[in-house]
């Protein structure tokens, strides 16, 4: 049965023939045969149902597959997904892009991630940007010796704790060995220097390139350093300081206590990645990039990890508090309630102001692989419904929850990322976390559990993965969303329609939006756009559909006689 | 704390292999930018999407502006038998959905060591019926291991002149001339039509990205704005008088094409930034309208020239750091040492060999107290060290030297591409007289806010 109380169709606009299904069926119509059968399975309807026992059915959503060619994509490579989210963060760790120019420069600071060393004495490359710049020589006869020069040139200017080195396309088409240079290098430097085989045609999307780095980071690095970490630590997965994010859910741990090992990866060091696997819990934030490094951690070290959600207040109070369930001590307890407590008056009086200027209108998000679904949160905490979205890379746990996890049929794409074996470690698993995992467990606590966007959003609401340009602007024309939310490629052409567009990578410049005062300022920040007075001035005054001019009655000269006459006229 | 930490002055070792903190990108961009000057084109990036999606932001960034693109969405199996099934599809989706006049592919670092043809995969396309009627699919090939992002435009504009240009008639229309703008901005190439209409002549400027890229808001999404040169207008491009050629590295090539094409003569400039290479411009113009300057042109003139004769103390012995696009710089080096600002550091990651030479020739007997690089090595990490050695006080370029600027406390003025953090670009030309003005107007805030923010408070000064 349909969870839907009504008709089964939730109206996406004012105009109630306006139903996800019409919506679906425009979205598909004019494409060629062989296209609209592909994205017939990626434009579904979020049809929930119920079984007998309760449990929630959800459509299949066909994600990370191949995007069709020439629909225009939101979606980048595997390289950017590697060495741009993933790596991108780490501020002491020299990044050199092995290949021609464009790469490499494309990724410089690009994303904002945000660091903070402790001194200018500290390391911080994250403003530098590396390239082998490969010419049309090193093509034809390789660029290996190209490569080593370029780390050994690295080394001599920078002396970095490490240096990692990332394959392009060209790169992997010519077969340069980057993983045996860096081997040689390592050895020859006596650094760290490692690779990622993460050319951009791998997979189907960024994605691909997540999975890459999470691999090559526990290969290479998790594990180098056992100092002791306290009984309260954690690592923080999926989290890339975007606009500051980190820096806020930073504030929130230390003041309840919780130890922060390593963020994976906003404001995060090499050493604190060498040192991951001596945390206690695994919370993990982005569950798509990087939900592979926490399950090897787990396999390896024996810390359990748990799902956790740093955007909106209350899903920020949630996470809080589960961590703090986990480790289940009453000290604990009191300083999560005491934070929280401390925090959610101003997060109360935000939202009396800005929920009555928000309430009842509609966001439809298509970003990312979690952020389509978090940012969720904080528009339901202002009273607005998302009434479609969609990730650029996600898979279908994503969508349907890890249940589905199972079901998933690997195909030619992703069967060539590599998937690692990992044993537990005989000298550094923690056999006690483990207990204590299975202990919590019998106890009715969760771990590795993600439900997925699907479930959280209404029935009949629209999903639609890898959004192109053409659904994009139909889905507009047809449900006149108040608010679109995406990434730079879409930015401008929504605006151009008349809707405000909020990015949701970059956050237009703007944030933290993490945590309860990151919530204050998301409310702000859509206050401002879907009320900003200039949407209602787009119409020239002379052109059909404007207020027209100022009419020739007569002129007040105060405010308080203005509205003395309007309301004069009015009635 | 310093943002550039690492960065540092004393000698320099010349580096081999890495390049760091580029003064340049690569060509598809390039070969983007310029197929968006086409009236109803869809630039196609024929490689794996991330190359489309990077140059596409890159773009929007800088314009703020939506900027429509395809790509061939290469994954590992196309990367080993060749991306034909893929271009393909992508032909029959795009006139399907999107509907364009022309598509314009350019290829990628993976398509370009594949070794796809695209002409034979089009030829395909049209045999297979995916290209209606009136509809055409032309090519630039862009591989970025050779070139830089100024390489991509000259090939997607000379691929223009391949495509479309036709020589109609031995008699060539008298007083129309073609303008090829070069690398600048759409500001730019509505300012290089008005002067040419100022001066009385017909003009075809392509590629044309005025009313592409800098689109009004109407609450509409053109898919593809009024802008852009028309096809027609680019097949008549083989009848017009000459062609003029602005900035050597962009626009040569496709000026070569079109004379050896349909024997249409071409005169190649430099571009008409700053004084001098404005004069050259206009008297290269004057060669087809009978010698005629109308006196708006004149007044321009007149007014820069006021402009620099009254404000000159503040512009002397000043130095300045530039990077950027060859034929950017070399103008630019032109019009500081015009107002005696001397061009101290000039450094380009893009390739091309008349770059030097002209170089040379502008700075003339300056050339001793000047360091110029290009090619391996020439990259803003350099040219920063150079500066830590010894200071500049004003630095030109785009928006990276921001990091420079702020560390060394040194103004910036941007200028070139990209542009991502401040917003002008898109609407003054820098061209032409006007654009002189705009240019000096930006050095002069620079210089005289560092004087205002930097003196003693005794020295501060009301009127300057
Ligand atoms: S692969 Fe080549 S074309 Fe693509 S971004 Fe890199 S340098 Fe540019
Ligand atoms: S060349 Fe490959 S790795 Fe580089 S941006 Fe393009 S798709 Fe990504």
């Amino acid at each position: 049965m349909s969870e839907s109380s009504t008709t089964g169709d939730t109206l996406l606009s004012g105009d109630a023939s306006v139903t996800a299904t019409v919506v679906r069926e425009e979205l598909l119509r004019d494409y060629p045969a062989k296209t609209k059968k592909k994205r017939e399975k990626q434009i579904v309807i979020n049809d929930k149902q119920r079984g007998e026992d309760g449990s929630l059915h959800l459509p299949v959503v066909a994600a990370n597959t191949r995007t069709v060619p020439g629909i225009i994509t939101q979606r980048g490579c595997c390289y950017a997904g590697c060495k741009g989210v993933i790596l991108g963060p780490t501020r002491d760790i020299v990044n050199i892009v092995h290949g021609p120019i464009g790469c490499s420069f494309y990724s410089w600071l690009t994303r904002r991630n945000q660091t903070h060393t402790p001194t200018d004495e500290h390391d911080n490359f994250m403003t530098y940007c590396f390239s082998t710049d490969m010419t049309e020589e090193n093509i034809i006869f390789g660029g290996e010796k190209r490569l080593r020069q370029a780390i050994q040139e690295a080394y001599d200017l920078f002396h970095p704790k490490a240096i990692a080195v990332f394959s392009t396309c060209p790169v992997g088409l010519i077969g340069d060995d980057v993983h045996q240079v860096s081997a040689e290098m390592k050895k020859q430097l006596g650094i760290n220097v490692f690779a990622f085989s993460c050319e951009g045609y791998k997979g189907v999307s960024q994605s691909a390139g997540h999975h890459i780095a999470n691999n090559q980071i526990f290969k290479h690095v998790i594990g180098e350093d056992d100092t002791e970490r306290s009984q309260w630590s954690i690592n923080l997965l999926g989290e890339y300081n975007i606009g500051g994010d980190a820096f806020v859910i930073e504030d929130l741990l230390e003041r309840c206590g919780i130890e922060l090992v390593s963020t994976f990866s906003g404001n995060s060091t090499y050493d604190q990645f060498a040192n991951a696997h001596m945390a206690r819990l695994n919370a993990v934030m982005c569950h798509r990039s990087i939900n592979y490094v926490a399950d090897m951690i787990e396999k390896k070290y024996g810390t359990p990890w748990i799902k956790v959600n740093f955007i909106g207040a209350n899903a920020t109070a949630k996470s809080l508090r589960k961590i703090a369930e986990y480790f289940d001590d009453r000290k604990l307890t009191e300083n999560v309630e005491r934070v929280i407590g401390e925090e959610f008056p101003a997060v109360v009086e935000a939202q009396r102001k800005y929920r009555p200027r928000c309430a009842g209108k509609r966001a439809v998000l298509f970003v990312g692989g979690s952020r389509a679904h978090h940012y969720q949160e904080l528009f339901s905490e202002l009273g607005m419904e998302t009434i479609a979205a969609g990730y650029e890379f996600a898979h279908r746990d994503d969508y349907e929850g890890r249940q589905v996890l199972p079901t998933i049929k690997i195909d030619a794409d992703s069967r060539n990322i590599e998937e690692l074996r990992v044993d537990a470690d005989q000298e550094k698993f923690r056999e006690s976390d483990r207990q204590k995992g299975l202990k919590r467990e019998e106890q009715g606590y969760t771990f590795r559990e993600y439900d997925g966007m699907m479930a959280e959003m209404k029935d009949q609401t629209l999903i639609i993965d890898d959004i192109s340009h053409s659904e994009a602007e139909r889905l507009i024309k047809m449900v006149r969303p108040d608010v679109f939310c995406a990434g730079i490629k879409e930015k401008y052409s929504v605006q151009k329609m008349g809707v405000p567009c909020k990015q949701l990578h970059s956050y237009d410049y703007g944030g933290p939006y993490a945590g309860f005062t990151g919530a204050i300022n998301f409310y702000e920040e859509i206050d401002r756009m879907v009320n900003a007075r200039i949407w209602s001035r787009v119409q020239p005054p002379w052109e059909n559909g404007s207020p027209g001019t100022e009419s020739s009655s007569p002129s007040p000269t105060s405010l308080e006689e203005m509205e003395e006459l309007e309301e004069s006229t009015n009635s | 704390m310093t943002l550039l930490r690492h960065t540092r002055g004393g000698e320099i070792t010349e580096r081999q292999a890495l390049t760091i903190n580029p003064a340049k990108t690569c060509q598809p961009i390039g070969a983007m930018y310029a197929a968006l000057g086409i009236h109803r084109c869809l630039p196609h990036s024929h490689g794996s999407q991330g190359c489309c999606s990077y140059h596409r932001s890159t773009l929007s960034r800088h314009y703020k502006e939506p900027v429509m693109a395809a790509t061939s969405s290469f994954t590992e199996g196309s990367s080993v038998f060749g991306g034909q099934a893929n271009l393909l599809q992508a032909i029959d989706n795009i006139f399907t959905v999107y509907q364009p006049d022309v598509i314009a592919v350019h290829t990628t670092c993976l398509s370009e060591t594949i070794g796809d043809d695209i002409p034979q995969i089009s030829e395909k396309a049209s045999e297979k019926g995916l290209i209606p009627d009136g509809k055409c699919v032309i090519h630039a090939s862009t591989p970025s291991y050779v070139g830089a992002a100024p390489t991509g435009f000259a090939n997607m504009t000379a691929g223009m002149v391949k495509y479309f240009s036709k020589s109609t008639s031995p008699t060539k229309v008298a007083d129309r001339v073609n303008v090829i703008p070069g690398w600048v901005e759409p500001a730019d190439m509505r300012e290089i039509k008005r002067i040419v209409a100022a001066m009385g002549l017909e003009s075809i400027v392509f590629p044309d990205t005025s009313d592409v890229l800098d689109c009004p808001q109407t609450g509409m999404h053109e898919m593809f704005p009024k802008g852009g040169v028309t096809v027609e207008q680019l097949r008549a491009t083989g009848d017009s008088a000459a062609t003029i050629a602005l900035g050597p590295i962009c626009s040569d090539a496709a000026a070569v094409e079109l004379t050896n094409k349909c024997g249409v003569p071409h005169t190649t400039l430099p571009l008409p930034i700053g004084l001098e290479a404005t004069d050259r411009f206009i008297l290269a113009l004057r060669e087809y309208n009978g010698g005629l300057v109308p006196q708006e042109i004149t007044d321009e003139r007149g007014r820069l020239i006021d402009l620099i004769t009254d404000m000159h103390q503040y512009f002397y012995n000043k130095t300045a750091a530039l990077w950027g696009d060859p034929d950017q710089l070399v103008s630019l080096s032109e019009l500081l040492l015009t107002v005696d600002i001397l061009p101290k550091y000039v450094v380009t990651g893009t390739p091309g060999k008349k770059f030097l030479r002209r170089m040379g020739e502008v700075l003339q007997e300056r050339k001793s107290e000047v360091q110029v690089r290009q090619g391996t090595g020439a990259d803003l990490f350099l040219m920063h060290q150079w500066i830590k050695n010894e200071k500049v006080d004003l630095l030109i370029g785009n928006t990276y030297g921001k990091y420079i600027s702020r560390d060394e406390g040194i103004p910036l003025v941007r200028h070139g591409f990209p542009i991502l953090d401040r917003v002008g670009h898109q609407f003054f030309p820098t061209v032409g007289y006007r654009g002189a003005i705009r240019l000096l107007e930006q050095i002069l805030e620079a210089l005289m806010q560092r004087q205002d923010d930097q003196c003693s408070e005794e020295r501060f000064e009301l009127t300057m």
